[in-house]
Parts: structure tokens; sequence; C-alpha cells
């Protein structure tokens, strides 16, 4: 294979993901919403209405392309694009299996986190740029939610760094081979100090994708479609791709960084080598379809209740978890050092 | 990487950041000069990529271009109170260009005051590991003065809330 083949091939093979994921996605929203609903969901295109999305996404591309009189046309056209940019660059550093990968970075996780952080930008555009009211205060809710969980996002994944000793997310998946007593597999998950940095990876995580509880940024009761409000056709279509593509790779990295990646416990490693990527699949849905569940029970909060989680709790018991993670592995190493 | 592409994506790069600053300083829409400077912080990450300074590269992106710029951004908004106030009108005041030009020339003499030579790339790029290695010991490390930055940073967040607690004295 060529060189220039070899570096485009995956990132086409990250579009094709990316692309599938948002259709897939879309169809599970509803199904899994309509059951936790008591109701049925799409029944009626193909069985069980799997087509749906599929002939959804063709109306979306054969639909109208409506630009407003007033926006601000440069950045009205540029934010679905800085969303979705973003969004698949994050696709880069995740691994699928042990060599399954788009690239291999010493620095992975800082990547994948640096990536990220570029969302909320594509938001502003959006909401500044659509000259909406509702736009405008859905893309600044959706930008200080943001912002304000990266930070505990960020420190929660600390800890799990300091015990694997590493960026990389393939060492960080081979750190939790093993078990613990015999038959716990050491998923940090299962580890004290990693189980909490995980609910609080969970609490950031869910609002980071601006998903309920935390979806006041297009709360559809007050908002209409929060920053997309203006975007019609496939540019609409854009904005809502990354962010299902986002749900996919904050439950990716949940599952490289808490329940060990593509591997599976008391399976020996050998036998399960080559279906890792499904492995791997597998669990990043089962993460999504956890979203999802907390999507349809839980009722939204509100913005100052939103803030204060953020800045007054989850940052504090990260911080000290991190102090303690420190103290903990010091302790452990000069007792196991002494006998 | 072939000398030759490394110099087609640096021309590119570099022509990125000094157009955009260019285009950040002479846009009249404040808007817009604030995308145009999270434009210049990319492309300066792009420059640090260039270099092989991979976590350099990173931490401009995720510091300055994910949080400074997004909260530069949040600012302005917030503080527009109509959407016209956005484009700002050319100040061709005596004190402004008084102010411009004594801002040219302190910059000027700092750069005509320093000695600039042009650094060889090592053979092999030191990785993360090192870097916090190199930051964190105590002989011939950095510890102290990365200590004492944090211990600033902390003063000025302890600093910034008891200003904003104005309203409880």
């Amino acid at each position: 294979m060529s060189d220039v083949l070899r570096v485009i091939l995956p990132v086409l093979a990250a579009v094709g993901l990316m692309l599938t994921n948002g259709v897939v996605l879309i169809y599970m929203l509803r199904k899994v919403l309509g059951h936790l609903h008591l109701r049925l969901g799409p029944m009626h295109v193909g069985w069980h209405g799997v087509l749906q999305t599929v002939a959804d996404v063709g109306k979306l591309l054969t639909k109208e392309d409506i630009t407003p009189n007033n926006v601000d046309k440069a950045l009205f056209f540029l934010a679905p694009a800085a969303v979705f940019v973003p969004s698949l660059m994050a696709y880069a550093a995740i691994p699928f299996s042990e060599t399954w990968r788009i690239t291999s970075l010493d620095t992975g996780l800082l990547y994948t986190f640096a990536v990220l952080s570029l969302v909320p930008i594509g938001v502003l555009m959006a909401g500044w740029s659509s000259a909406n009211k509702w736009a405008l205060l859905g893309g600044m809710r959706a930008a200080a939610q943001q912002i304000a969980y990266e930070v505990p996002l960020l420190l929660s994944v600390l800890p799990i760094v300091m015990l694997s000793g590493s960026l990389d997310l393939v060492e960080i998946v081979s750190a939790q081979g093993g078990y613990w007593l015999g038959f716990v597999p050491r998923w940090f998950v299962l580890h004290p100090l990693g189980f909490i940095a995980s609910l609080i990876f969970l609490v950031a995580g869910l609002a980071e994708l601006n998903q309920t509880p935390f979806d006041m940024s297009e709360a559809e009761s007050e908002l209409v479609a929060g920053f997309a409000s203006e975007y019609s056709a496939m540019k609409f279509g854009l904005l809502f791709l990354s962010e299902f593509s986002n749900s996919f790779i904050i439950s990716a990295l949940g599952i490289t960084l808490f329940f060990g990646g593509w591997t599976l416990p008391w399976i020996p490693a050998d036998w399960v080598a080559h279906i890792g990527p499904i492995i791997f699949m597998l669990k990043t849905y089962i993460g999504i379809a956890v979203f999802m569940w907390i999507r349809g029970t839980y009722p939204r909060v509100r913005i100052d209740q939103l803030m204060s989680l953020g800045w007054k709790r989850l940052i504090p018991i990260s911080l000290s978890l991190i102090m303690v993670t420190g103290i903990a592995m010091k302790v452990v190493e000069s007792v196991r050092g002494v006998s | 990487m072939p000398e030759t592409v490394n110099g087609v994506v640096f021309g590119i790069l570099a022509l990125a950041s000094i157009g955009g600053a260019v285009a950040m300083l002479t846009t009249r829409n404040v808007i817009h000069a604030a995308f145009w400077l999270l434009e210049v912080m990319l492309a300066v990450a792009g420059l640090f990529l260039l270099l092989s300074a991979e976590f350099l590269a990173l931490v401009q992106v995720l510091v300055y271009a994910g949080a400074v710029s997004v909260l530069m951004l949040f600012v302005i908004m917030l503080t527009l109170r109509r959407r016209e106030d956005a484009i700002r009108p050319l100040d061709a005041s005596w004190g402004a260009a008084a102010l411009a030009l004594l801002f040219g020339a302190i910059i000027y003499v700092g750069v005509a005051a320093s000695s600039f030579t042009l650094g060889a790339m090592p053979d092999e790029v030191p990785d993360v590991e090192a870097l916090g290695t190199l930051l964190f010991s105590l002989d011939g490390g950095w510890v102290f003065p990365f200590e004492i930055a944090s211990l600033v940073l902390l003063v000025a967040l302890v600093g910034a809330v008891w200003w904003s607690k104005e309203e409880d004295r």
C-alpha cells in the first residue's frame, strides 16, 4: 500500500464510521426512548422501522437549505464544519483493538481531550451567527456548560493516568489486563479510586455531551432547538451527526479508561484476539444505551444547579481524588518495598 | 519528513498565523476578531507540531484555543447589548495613533535588543515522559519554578473569587 493511501484510508474509515454511527444512533435513540416511554418507536418503514433513519437521511439531503436574511454569512456556513471537524478528529486516537487504530500517539488521551475542547467553539459560532435569540442563548448555555465540565472531565481521568502510568490509550487498556484476587478483572471501574473517577467521568461526560439531565442548551420547551434552530437540511444534519459522534467518543473513552477497552475477562486473550474491535463496539454501544437510559429517566436540572454541581462539587472531589491516589500509590509502593 | 513537504506545511502554517493576525487586526467586527485570534492559536499549535513538540501543541490547543478563546468569545457575546454593536467604528483619533505608535516602538525595541539564533533540531525528540521527569526532578530539574508558577496561578484564582464576592462585604 502506498504511503498516501495509508494516510487517507483510515480517515475515510473514520468518516464512514461517523456517518453509520449517526444513522444507527438515531434509530437506537428512538427505539430505546420509545420503549422506556412504553411506546414502540418507529415501526413502519422496514422491519421494526429499521429503514426509518435511512429514509430520514434521504430527506435531510434533499431538503431545501435555507439561509435566513440577517445571519452572519461566513460564520453561519463555517459553524457546521467547526463542529464536525473536531468530532471527526477525535477518532484518531481511539484504540478499537491492539492493532486497530488510526494512529498511535504517546499522548492519545490528551489529544482526544484537546480536540474535544474545540467543539464549544463551533457551537458558539452557530449560536451567534444565527441572529436568533434562542440560538444565541442555546449556544451560550452549551459553551458555558462544556467549558465548566471539561475541567472535572479532565481531572477525573488523571487518577487513571497515575495508576496506569501512561497517556497512551493502548497502554491504559493493557494496564487493565489480569485479575485482582484471582478472579476480579483489573478494570479501573472495579478499583475503589477508579470507581469514584468513573462516576465523575459519567456525570461530566453527560454534561459535555449536552445530554439529559444537562440538556439546557437545546431544551425544546424553552429554546426551540438551541444553537441549531436556524439550520436546515444537511447543515442541521452535520450538527446532529457530530453530536451523536461525540456520544460515541465519550462512551468509547469511558470503555477504554474504565472497562478494559477491547478485552473480555475470564476468556483467554488469544480466543478473542481477532474480534477485539467487535467487542469494543459492543461495549461502546452498551455505554451509549446507558446514556439513553439516563436520558429517558431523569428530569432536566436548572442551570444554576448545573454550575454549582460542576464547580463546587465535582472539581473539589476530583482534585482530592488525585491527591488521595498519589498518596495511596506512594504508601503501597513503600509497603511493598519494605516487605 | 522530507524537507520539501516540511517547507510547504511550514509555509501554509506561517501564512495562516500571520494572515490570521493581520485579519484579526483589520476586521471591525469584534466577534470575527476573536475567531481570527483562535485561528492564529491553532496555526501556532500546528507550528509546534511541526517541530515535534507534540505536548506543547496539544496544550496550546487545549488551553489557548479550547479555553481562552472560548472565554473571550463568551465575554464578548455576554457584554454586547445589541448585535449591531459587534461592529466597531475605526478610532482614528490622535490618542489611538499615539498608543499604537508607542506599542509598536516597544515591540521594535524588544525585538531589536534580543538576538535570535537558529537552533538545530535534536536528532531524537524527547517524549512526554522525559518532559515530566525534567519538570519534577529536584536536582537540575524545574520543580521549583514549576511550583512557584502554580502558586502564582492559585493566588490569581483566589484573588478572582475574592473580587467577585464584592456584594457580601
